[in-house]
């Protein structure tokens, strides 16, 4: 059986901030360079010496299971030595300043560092101060570029492309950094993305991004090739943003009912953590058309690439 | 004790000069303006050939940190800082610890200004105990003391009776009210301007209808009760426009801006790459506020440009972009600002940009000086206009750094000051 070859490199950035200031050959690469990982799940042995010897530094300071262990499983796999931090519990959650965190580790030489924090910079503050290469593992709502390069990869799998795909994204466009990668990703190869949501979680001038903004869920649902649901929170820091999760569903929730006026071969996407029954029904979630469960699957391939390539950066340099 | 400041370019828009004119000090205060003034050998003279020499220059919004925060700036740093700006006098604000809510901490700043002697300074009173927005401050006690003015700038007066109550007590006093205009329950959690920005960064916004509906609801209180009312750093399209049409229907209205919201907007915060220098409350806002602005300050709706100088450490300032501390420093940077990019880039006359920074806020809280008639104190600003420079944040007279303009190249410059007739040295930190 062939393998995928990996391809031919052209990587140079030591981080990974944002897919913002990504060309689409980087995406593209990144991309590929995820189908020859894939390969390796397959095998009865899952793990590669491409990355011995390199220490990697997973930093969440925000409560993390499906990232967290995504990245932990790719270092895994690659050979890395992995080291984790948490935020709770651990000295960097106990008022030591950002900055005396970076000096900390630079005092430790890793060669990775995957970062997730609540407020948004702050893997651009590391990587301003580290030789490290930084790896935004989410900070605040601003960017996820991992989820949206595992996104874009659960899509190409099904439909072998992502230009011009109608790709649907509905719930709390405000406070997602996913739907911001994603968005900065779709539109650069292509796709034409529509975002619906109630108005009070629909961030001003969402359309400058490029995209296409809806308030009537069915509209927007209207020949989707791609329909992803995000999880959504009422209130957050006490504000109520909408009146409850029964009216929510009712409005934004996506039953197998709603899904009939997307496309007949649409895929159904939820990056997680899901709430059953107020941003989609379980039969929906369960349902023939999910790709949430290979979402979480291809993370690993998806991450394991952009591993690999921030390292072969690396070594280009020294 | 005579001074002659000979050959310079003077411009005074509080009397309509702008002319070649020889300036002749005696005791502290101007006694003439001529164009050519006989020399003696007991007459000190200054060459100001080739200057613009304006009265001496006046920010009314300054934070000048002590007592309390000392480490951030304290009264001498701040008006050295002041001095080396080109100013000679500063109006101070109330948000020290303790609070500058009655007599004791007014004499206080006072008494460290005599002593340092590099300008001016005007106390802002509290309008609240504490800023805690609940009870008046002790106004009139303070007032006799030296303030000129009441506010609870940092924070805004949320309570409309406590704001009518103000406004209504000032009066006594004929001190103005200054508001801090933002509705904290929209500013929610922002951390900048919202707009395309913030939304491409994910950083909650502080929307401008935060300013906007305070503004609006103050200028309804000041008609209501005929007080005093001023805006400090007005930073919207809307609410420059609230208080044009106020100022039309006879409300005592007046407000001013800030440099930074007059030559930056909300993009610098991406292009920065979330740089905490761009952080300060009002957040800097969009274009088509920016023109706003600048249309109010060539149409007379601005009263004053004033810095809203902040200083923080850089301990403070050093940190992720949502947990820094709002405000930038102001004083050493205002007038190279506005003479390069507002005078240079043909946006505002000299004389217009002068009033702003002279008369116009002397008028606003009612000050002395903003004026080089005779009589008038002799607090003097000697312009170079032609003086190239480069702003070096870690030379400024400020104890702090957190400037956005670190490295601009600007043409213009203040190169002098006197205060009371005498020229102003700063001598070594």
């Amino acid at each position: 059986m062939s393998e995928p070859a990996i391809p031919e490199v052209t990587w140079t950035r030591k981080d990974l901030l944002g897919i913002a200031d990504l060309s689409s050959e980087e995406i593209e690469l990144i991309l590929d360079t995820a189908e020859a990982f894939q390969a390796i799940a397959q095998r009865p042995i899952k793990k590669v010496p491409t990355l011995r010897g390199k220490t990697v530094l997973n930093l969440f300071f925000e409560p993390s299971t499906r990232t967290r262990s995504s990245f932990e499983l790719a270092e895994k796999r690659l050979s890395a030595d992995a080291l984790n931090f948490s935020g709770s519990g651990s000295a960097l959650s106990k008022g030591e300043s950002l900055l005396d965190t970076a000096r900390n580790l630079e005092a430790m030489a890793p060669d990775l560092v995957i970062i997730r924090h609540q407020h948004p910079g702050v893997p651009h503050l590391l990587a301003d101060r580290l030789d490290s290469g930084v790896i935004n593992a989410g900070d605040g709502a601003h960017e996820h570029p991992t989820q949206a390069l595992l996104d874009a990869f659960t899509i190409r799998q099904h439909k072998k492309r992502l230009a011009g795909l109608k790709v649907t994204i509905v719930g709390d466009i405000e406070h997602s950094r996913v739907v911001r990668s994603n968005i900065h990703l779709l539109v650069k190869m292509g796709a034409r993305v529509t975002v619906a949501g109630p108005r009070t979680m629909m961030p001003v001038a969402i359309e400058k991004l490029g995209v296409q903004v809806s308030y009537d869920f069915d509209e927007a649902l209207t020949d989707a090739d791609v329909v992803m649901m995000l999880r959504v929170q009422l209130e957050r820091h006490g504000r109520s943003l909408f009146p409850s999760t029964r009216e929510y569903f009712q409005v934004f929730g996506l039953t197998q009912a709603r899904l009939a006026r997307a496309k007949a071969d649409a895929i159904v996407m939820h990056p997680g953590p899901m709430n059953r029954g107020v941003e989609i029904a379980s039969a929906v979630a369960d349902g023939e058309t999910s790709v949430i469960l290979e979402q979480v699957a291809n993370g690993v391939a998806v991450r394991m690439a952009v591993l690999y390539l921030l390292s072969l950066a690396q070594q280009g340099k020294s | 004790m005579k001074h002659i400041v000979r050959g310079g370019r003077v411009v005074d828009p509080s009397q309509g000069i702008d002319a070649r004119l020889d300036l002749l000090i005696e005791d502290g205060h101007v006694t003439r303006l001529e164009e050519h003034l006989e020399g003696a050998p007991e007459i000190d003279e200054t060459d100001a050939t080739g200057l613009v020499v304006t009265p001496g220059l006046i920010d009314i919004h300054v934070h000048l940190r002590e007592p309390g925060f000392e480490y951030k700036e304290t009264v001498a740093t701040g008006l050295r800082s002041a001095a080396a700006g080109g100013f000679t006098a500063v109006a101070c604000m109330a948000n020290t610890q303790p609070v500058n809510d009655h007599r004791a901490v007014t004499e206080l700043i006072i008494n460290q200004a005599r002593q340092c002697g590099y300008a001016k300074v005007y106390p802002i009173g509290a309008i609240s105990k504490g800023l805690a927005g609940k009870e008046l401050a002790e106004v009139g006690d303070m007032v006799k003391a030296g303030v000129v003015a009441i506010s609870d700038d940092g924070l805004p007066v949320m309570n409309a009776a406590l704001m009518r109550r103000a406004l209504l007590y000032a009066q006594h006093y004929q001190v103005p009210v200054i508001q801090h205009a933002e509705d904290l329950d929209l500013t929610g959690d922002g951390v900048m301007h919202e707009g395309e920005w913030s939304t491409r960064l994910g950083l909650p916004g502080i929307p401008g209808v935060a300013e906007d509906v305070m503004v609006a609801r103050d200028l309804l209180l000041s008609a209501d009760t005929a007080g005093r009312y001023h805006v400090a750093h007005l930073s919207t399209g809307r609410s420059l426009a609230m208080v044009r049409e106020a100022k039309r229907r006879g409300v005592a209205a007046t407000c001013e801006v800030a440099p930074h919201h007059l030559l930056l907007t909300d993009q610098e915060v991406a292009t920065s790459g979330f740089s905490t220098a761009m952080k300060m409350k009002p957040p800097l806002r969009s274009q088509s506020d920016v023109e706003a602005l600048i249309e109010g300050l060539r149409d007379g709706t601005v009263d004053a440009i004033a810095s809203d100088h902040a200083p923080h450490h850089p301990d403070e300032k050093d940190v992720q972009f949502s947990v820094a501390p709002f405000g930038i420093l102001g004083l050493e940077t205002t007038v190279s600002l506005c003479l390069d990019r507002l005078v240079g880039g043909g946006i505002l006359e000299l004389s217009r940009l002068v009033h702003l920074l002279s008369a116009g806020p002397a008028s606003v809280l009612g000050l002395p000086g903003g004026s080089l008639a005779p009589g008038q104190a002799a607090d003097i600003t000697l312009l170079d206009l032609d003086r190239e420079v480069t702003v070096r944040a870690e030379s400024f007279g400020s104890k702090s750094r957190n400037t956005p303009f670190d490295g601009w190249q600007l043409r213009g410059a203040a190169v002098g000051t006197f205060l009371d007739g005498q020229p102003v040295h700063l001598g070594d930190a």
